[in-house]
């Protein structure tokens, strides 16, 4: 999304008499002999629509939005309050198990392992992004953006043929001879990782290049003038100004990866499953809806938490518009 | 930049290395789904197109692949209307309102799917509304919304508004003023909105997994159930009809983008 609206605002100023909030005819209007005569004191329909004219045009999309997707996830966090002997059951039976703590752990520490790759691997990517030549630039733009335009369950197809013990890369492996015996890499953490870790990429990527291409050059000459070998120039001049462009990146892939249930139900293992398959088990195999209301409650607010202090602190908001 | 020539070498490296790995999934299905062996592997020992001619042969193949289509236009159609109006709605607010109501439109994008989908699940259980595809356009379109409000909220900031206000005040109805005016310069925005939410709901697979009965199974739900529980080269074949419309859609964006960077 552009984040310019600048032209906008000064069409404003411009036009200090706004046709849709004039309350007088125009003379065009009255020429044309369109102008409705209304009684004084009775509100006239056409006044009021034009008047309300953005809220009624909102007024689809907020029904949509508010009907079908807050209440409906408002009454899912209402249902988690609702346990047999107490308002907290659910929630006591997660922290009580240390089955269901495990699986809080696994996902959570994945999601962070999953921010870390990422902005440790995006990072030269960004860079080359942020400062090759055009035709490099749209070449890795294109690459890039390709997890956002492929289905994820194609991408998890292909990792399969990629990874399994009989796949392409251990069959190249062996052939290398580098091992004896293939290496599982899928059905377990590491399939996981590799899946999440390029649909995530192009979080990580996108805002630190935007970050880096807008970096003054002049400061990073001005270093070198002044004698810093180019690992102090990195550390203490580059690093610095795009650090804050590699957090919020990170931190959007934490956040966006927490929910994630198809790679893990893929690639990962039948044994080492995500909060989201824990929900998704309670509902359609246990059907305990209280208990998976509370897990999707515990999901939610680790989101919105995240990325309300995203949006307050890294300005991820501005992240979310490079997409 | 030449004493940092073997620093730039171990990047370009690193950089090609990183996007290998982002095109192998996608350029490995295509020649998987040729191979002629019962299972799936890579490199395939044997060439056929067996697996495209079950993929067309089975009945239920080839009904969720209906459904897709047909879901993802319902959703794509309800997303675009119900997101233009929007669009145009949120660039008539104030600044600071638009930004609040934007960021609720961006809502669904970042609740994860599991939650919405569970969440409208609950809602849609109990009642009819399950039935058929109802309940899985509307939890795709609200998801495929922000596309397009994003998409023609850009359109209308690249748009010069005083047009429109000429318009108005010529005496144009606000119907006219759209239709011969603003429609005609935002279009292509409008229309990428519509690819993106087409793609959006066709790819869909958590909401569909929730929201589907039997009958309104769509494509990805089938696949699913191939890559879970039997392991199904057929699977390959239907990746590479996902990938070839990926191609088709990317190419219609980048058109409409380059009409809309011309129009505006």
């Amino acid at each position: 999304m552009a984040t310019d609206v600048s032209p906008l605002r000064q069409d404003r100023a411009h036009m200090p008499a706004r046709p849709e909030r004039a309350a007088l005819p125009d003379a065009a209007a009255t020429a044309a002999g369109r102008v409705r005569h209304v009684p004084i004191g009775v509100p006239d329909m056409a006044v009021l629509i034009r008047r309300h004219a953005p809220t009624l045009l909102l007024m689809p999309a907020l029904l949509l939005l508010v009907g079908l997707f807050v209440v409906p996830v408002l009454r899912l966090v209402g249902l988690s309050f609702e346990g047999s002997s107490g308002a907290f059951d659910h929630y006591m039976r997660i922290v009580d198990r240390p089955v269901y703590l495990q699986v809080l752990q696994r996902t959570f520490l994945t999601s962070a392992a999953t921010a870390v790759l990422c902005a440790l691997i995006g990072y030269p990517v960004a860079y080359r992004l942020a400062t090759g030549s055009n035709r490099t630039r749209l070449l890795l733009l294109a690459l890039i953006l390709i997890p956002f335009w492929t289905n994820l369950l194609v991408l998890c197809y292909g990792w399969l043929i990629v990874l399994n013990p009989q796949g392409a890369l251990n069959a190249l492996l062996l052939k290398l001879g580098l091992v004896s015996t293939p290496i599982p890499m899928s059905g377990n953490i590491v399939g996981v990782l590799v899946g999440m870790v390029q649909t995530m990429l192009p979080y990580a990527i996108l805002p630190v290049a935007a970050n880096m291409a807008r970096i003054d050059e002049r400061v990073l000459m001005a270093a070198r003038s002044l004698g810093a070998p180019p690992l102090q120039v990195f550390l203490r001049a580059y690093l610095p100004m795009t650090l804050p462009g590699v957090i919020a990146g990170a931190l959007l892939v934490f956040i966006m990866s927490i929910g994630f249930f198809v790679i893990p139900a893929i690639l990962g293992g039948t044994r080492d499953i995500f909060i989201a398959q824990l929900i998704e088990m309670n509902i359609n195999r246990i059907m305990n809806w209280g208990f998976a209301a509370a897990l999707s409650t515990i999901v939610l607010v680790a989101t919105l938490v995240l990325y309300a202090v995203g949006v307050r602190w890294f300005r991820l908001g501005t992240v979310w518009g490079q997409s | 930049m030449t004493p940092r020539r073997p620093l730039q070498i171990v990047i370009t490296v690193l950089v090609v290395l990183v996007m290998i790995m982002m095109v192998l999934p996608n350029i490995i299905i295509i020649p998987a789904s040729f191979g002629g062996e019962d299972y799936i592997i890579f490199p395939p020992r044997s060439l056929s197109t067996k697996w495209y001619e079950a993929f067309i042969s089975l009945p239920n193949w080839r009904h969720a692949t209906v459904n897709s289509f047909l879901v993802a236009s319902c959703s794509a159609i309800s997303a675009t209307v119900i997101g233009t109006l929007a669009g145009l709605g949120l660039v008539r607010l104030a600044p600071r309102m638009r930004s609040l109501v934007m960021s609720v439109f961006l809502l669904p994008t970042i609740v994860p799917t599991i939650i919405t989908a569970v969440a409208l699940y609950g809602l849609l259980a109990g009642t009819g509304l399950r039935e058929g595809i109802f309940g899985v356009v509307v939890g795709h379109t609200i998801i495929a919304l922000p596309f397009v409000v994003i998409n023609v909220v850009a359109a209308l900031q690249r748009m010069d508004m005083r047009l429109e206000h000429s318009a108005r005040s010529l005496g144009a109805s606000p119907w006219r003023a759209f239709y011969h005016v603003t429609l005609p310069i935002i279009w292509p925005g409008v229309a990428a909105g519509a690819l993106f939410a087409f793609l959006t709901s066709f790819s869909e697979i958590v909401l569909s997994l929730f929201l589907t009965t039997g009958s309104s199974t769509t494509l990805p739900v089938q696949m699913w159930s191939g890559i879970r529980f039997e392991i199904n080269p057929i699977v390959a074949a239907a990746s590479s009809l996902f990938v070839v419309l990926s191609c088709i859609m990317l190419l219609l964006i980048g058109m409409l983008r380059r009409k809309g960077e011309t129009t505006a």
